[in-house]
This record gives structure tokens, sequence and C-alpha cells, in this order.
């Protein structure tokens, strides 16, 4: 076993993820867009209304506005860097990715080339109750994918 | 060393029984360093370390946590006690029942109320809407009673700072009867004052739910002005007694309430039980909201007649356990003394308050420095949300509560999502507060909102 790291917080809040809380890239209505979720998280109130735009079968643009703690709104920003460019299979890959690794506590084994910036996030899933702000943008764009699936 | 002065203490006569009493012998002794260092030795959460530095618990308002005198009265009530209560012939039927009544006796006594006014509920929560389905469940029957009629054109009177316990039973009652929601309004600091809560009782007011104590301003209301003007116009009056109960002396006859709610979990008793407090002319006069066993006379295949308060209001098995356990925590509570419980936190309020408010970027909410405030404070740190803000405390060991505190109306009000409040309780030490103030300045640094 090796000893306490020194800032035991260091493994959640990586430079990247304070750097997107800051850079809040896609923020910002997205026009035109083809699909709209809202989420908010009721246990601290976080929230996120994210737009995505697909030409075919990839996702052109995603734009999001929300407010939240530091993780929703750098996992929002990465998510709108990163995801355009995807296809929406690809997209879903990755949010399934996302999903597992935060969920596994530790156990998963991050897949950068899955993952993309979003592996940045990996420190998330040593604190179980910030899990659900990681996820927020990500599940919201899965729903959008959704909705139009089901169109 | 079972040197428990109060000789009323439940189960004091039962030497032996309970295995373990309250080691302090003053009751009116001041919370000084030595006196809490032996307090804090009966909890024995405080010693664990869960983040793997010792724990800092500032979060008794949610939970407090049950020192080895409840734990053991409740193993030994399940142990050597349990059984059903109030039915069955035999022997330790009787002892059970025994001890089910003496605790209701208990808890009577503590908040100032006739045993008859207690009743048992799940949390405060299912208290408060046992009022309002109770009377929900009278105006659909017609309410012959003046005193429980609800109209259109009447109205219920909450404030703009209450718990979501203490306005959704309300706001659905009046969506059921046609009442209208008035609420006080809280100005930028989340602080009402009684001139804004007697300008807001009319003639049309028939309730009146406040709050005793703000679980996020940490704001006291001033109940018996309050009280006194509602029913001058013949309004009820319901107190959500969560976080006064467990932290200060509290008589509900001289309060003037007609019902009032409190939970065991925060008043170092077990989860699992609330307290519900029905003044004797109101208890007579409502309805039960729920119905079947253990709080009737007669049953017939179409009628049934009610027994009175306070069984009327606990249909079906209750908790008998965790209420032993909440009457030990009573006993242990006024073994301590109430009256130096609030000195201690009261100090500790504006400890926090003074400090908090001292800190650059960071806004307190509730009573400013100065004013009278309970031994809780929240806060708001600009720039960096509240669940940051805790991750950073707890990474130093400080358990605090962040998010909007089942208060979304008032978070609304103030203009953020969320706080970060800091709760303190017997156990709580001035060096615990300090730890809290010194981490809060440390968080905006640590997210490079100043450098």
């Amino acid at each position: 076993m090796s000893a306490a790291p020194r800032d035991p917080l260091a493994g959640l809040y990586q430079e990247l993820i304070l750097e997107h809380a800051k850079r809040r890239s896609g923020e910002g209505v997205l026009e035109p867009a083809d699909a709209e979720r809202f989420l908010r998280n009721p246990t601290c109130g976080d929230e996120i209304r994210l737009r995505a735009r697909l030409d075919g079968e990839t996702v052109d643009a995603v734009g999001w506005e929300g407010q939240g703690c530091s993780i929703s709104q750098a996992s929002a920003s990465v998510l709108a860097e990163d995801v355009p460019g995807l296809t929406a299979a690809g997209a879903r890959s990755r949010i399934e990715a996302l999903r597992e690794l935060l969920r596994s506590r530790g156990s998963v084994e991050p897949d950068e080339a899955l993952l993309g910036d979003a592996v940045a996030f990996a420190g998330v899933a040593r604190f179980p109750m910030r899990v659900k702000c990681a996820m927020l943008a990500w599940v919201a764009l899965e729903e959008a994918l959704d909705e139009l699936d089901a169109r | 060393m079972r040197g428990l002065a109060d000789s009323r203490a439940y189960g004091a006569d039962r030497e032996g029984y309970y295995p373990g009493w309250v080691t302090t012998t003053s009751a009116e002794a001041t919370l000084n360093e030595e006196r809490i260092a032996l307090l804090r030795a009966d909890f024995p959460i405080l010693a664990e370390q869960p983040g793997g530095v010792p724990l800092v618990y500032l979060d008794s308002g949610a939970t407090s946590q049950q020192p080895r005198q409840v734990l053991e009265a409740e193993w030994a009530f399940r142990t050597q006690r349990n059984a059903a209560v109030h039915r069955g012939a035999h022997t330790l039927a009787a002892l059970a029942t025994d001890d089910y009544e003496l605790a209701r006796e208990r808890i009577a006594r503590f908040v100032g109320a006739k045993p008859t006014e207690i009743s048992w509920a799940m949390n405060a929560t299912d208290a408060l809407n046992t009022v309002a389905l109770s009377l929900a469940e009278a105006n659909r029957a017609g309410a012959t009673d003046p005193a429980l009629r609800i109209r259109e054109g009447d109205e219920i009177l909450v404030t703009e700072a209450e718990h979501h316990a203490n306005l959704l039973p309300w706001q659905r009652l009046a969506d059921e009867t046609g009442a209208t929601l008035r609420w006080i309004e809280v100005d930028d600091d989340g602080v009402w004052t009684l001139e804004d809560a007697l300008a807001a009782i009319t003639e049309r007011t028939r309730l009146v739910a406040i709050a005793h104590v703000s679980n996020v301003t940490g704001l006291i209301a001033p109940v018996e002005a309050i009280a006194r003007a509602a029913h001058a116009v013949g309004a009820l009056v319901v107190l959500d007694a969560c976080q006064s109960v467990p932290h200060r002396p509290v008589d509900l006859h001289a309060l003037g309430v007609d019902a009032a709610a409190f939970s065991s979990h925060k008043m170092l008793g077990p989860g699992g039980v609330g307290v519900l407090y029905l003044a004797s002319a109101l208890g007579a006069a409502l309805p039960p909201a729920r119905v079947g066993g253990s709080m009737i006379t007669t049953v017939t295949m179409t009628e049934r007649d009610y027994l009175p308060a306070p069984q009327r209001f606990e249909a079906g098995t209750q908790p008998v356990g965790a209420i032993v356990g909440l009457a030990a925590a009573v006993d242990y509570l006024e073994a301590v003394g109430m009256r130096a419980i609030e000195r201690h936190e009261v100090a500790l309020g504006e400890r926090l308050a003074a400090g908090a408010a001292a800190i650059d970027g960071v806004r307190l909410v509730g009573p400013q420095p100065g004013s009278e405030r309970a031994g809780l404070a929240s806060v708001i740190v600009d720039g960096v949300h509240a669940h940051d803000v805790g991750q950073v405390l707890d990474a130093a060991g400080i358990a605090a509560r962040v998010g909007h505190h089942c208060a979304q109306p008032l978070h609304r009000r103030l203009g953020v999502a969320a706080t970060t409040r800091a709760s303190t309780y017997l156990t709580t030490t001035e060096a615990e507060v300090d730890r809290f103030l010194d981490v809060l300045s440390s968080v905006r640094s640590y997210f490079g909102v100043v450098r």
C-alpha cells in the first residue's frame, strides 16, 4: 500500500478539470440545434441545458448553459470540445465508458483512447458523491441522442 | 460511575437495567474544554477517521451522533424487553409497554407538554404531514369545528425560509382546500422580522407554520408573539422545532403553539422516529390521517371509533426500540443541561458567524455577527460552488453540509443553488470551529479564484 497522497484532492481536481471549469468551452445557446435536453441534479441543484447539432451520423456541435460545481461545469466543457466530430455511436461509446469508469470506485482502468480528455475525470470514481456531477452533461447528451433516435 | 443527579431520569429507579448513564453530575455546569472532552468520550463515532484524518463533525443539524448511553439503552430494550406494546397479556408485553409509555412521559416533560399531547411519527416530516393530512381530512368531512375549517379565500401563512418539510404539506393543503398560501418574505440575508410576520397575519389567516430555528440561517423565530397574533385571528400555529428542541430548552405550552414536530435523529437519538406534539384541544378535534391497528375502540364491518390522542395518531406498530433510545437521549441531554448546551452553541454560532464574515470572498447567510443566531452558520463562497467547498472541507476531515438544505425557495432568494453549512452540538469544540474557518479561508485560492 502506498502512503496517502499529500493532497487528497489531487486525484479529483486535476489541472485539466480546474482549467475547463474556468474555460467553459461550448457555453452558450447553440443555434440551430437538432435536440435539447434539460437536466437537474436534485441533490445539489446543479443544472444543464444542453443542445446538440448533428450532420448526418456525426455530432457537429454541442452547446450548453448551466450552473453547478467545478466538476459538472468542467465535464460539460470537455464534452463540448471533444464530442464534435464523433459519430453518435462513438459519442455513446464514450458516455458508456465514462459511466462504467466512474461507477467502478477505482476498479476499472481508464481507456484514454476511448475517453479522450474525459479521462481526467477518472479520479471522480473514488468520490462516489461526485459521480452524478461528472455525468450530468453526458447524460444530457445521451438523452438528446435518444430523443433523436426516437424521431 | 452512574452519578446522574436528575432523579426524574428515565429508568433511574431501575439501577442495573440500563448499563450506562451520563457521567456528569452538575446539570448546569458550563461546557468547558474538560467537560466536552468527557462528553466526546461517550460518542464512539467521534473517534472514527472515515477519511483517514480525525473527524470534525459539523453536521449535527442534519443528523446528530449517538452516545453509547443511547445505543446501550436501545440494546438493553431489544435484548431484554422487546415485545408488542398495548396488547397481549404476557409479562414481557407489560414491561415493553412500561418503557414505551415512560418514554412518552420523558419526552413530554422535556418539552413542557402533557404525555397525551405527544404522538410518535416516523420523523418530523411525517409529523408535519400528519397535521396537514388530518386537516385535509377534517375539511373533506365538512369541518364542523371552526378551528379546523380552511376554505377558499382563507390563508395559510409560512415563511420563505421554510424547510420543504414545513412548506410542501401546506402547499398541498392550500391546493386541496382552495386556500391561498402566503409567505413572509426574507431579505437579502435570508432574514425576516416579527414586524413582517405580524403584518402578514390577517383576518383570513387560518394557519401559521414556521420553523422555530431556521436550518439554513440560524434565525430564531419570535414564536410566542406570532402565536399570540395568530390566535387573536383564530388561526392555528404549527412549529417546526427540529432545530430548537435538540439545542435549547423549549417549553411548548409557554410558546403557545397548537402543533409542533421534531426528530429523534437530530437530538442524539436513533433514526426512524419523530415526535408530533398536538396541544390538547387540537388533538381532541383532529381526525386521524392514518387508520388501522392500535388506534380504535370499536370496529364493525362498516364503522370505526377512534381512540383519543395520542393513540389516535399512532396507527400500526411503532418503532419501540428507537423510542426507548430517544428517551435515553433526552436523559442524556438533560443530564448535560439544556441551558448549558444552548449557551455553548450560541457562543460557537457567534464564533462561526464572526469568523466566516471576516473571510474575504465569503458571504455569511442569516443574522450578521452581533445579532442573535443559533449554533449554525451557512456561507456562500464567491466563485466556488458549495459542492467544491464541501470537498475541500471533507479532505480535511470536516463533515459539513452542502446543498440547498431542503430549502430551495430560500436559496433562490439568496441567488445561489447551494450553500455550505456548519452546525454544532454539545460535543463541538472551539478548535473544530476554528479548523472549519481555517479551511474555509483556503478554498478560494485552491480553486484559483484568488491568487
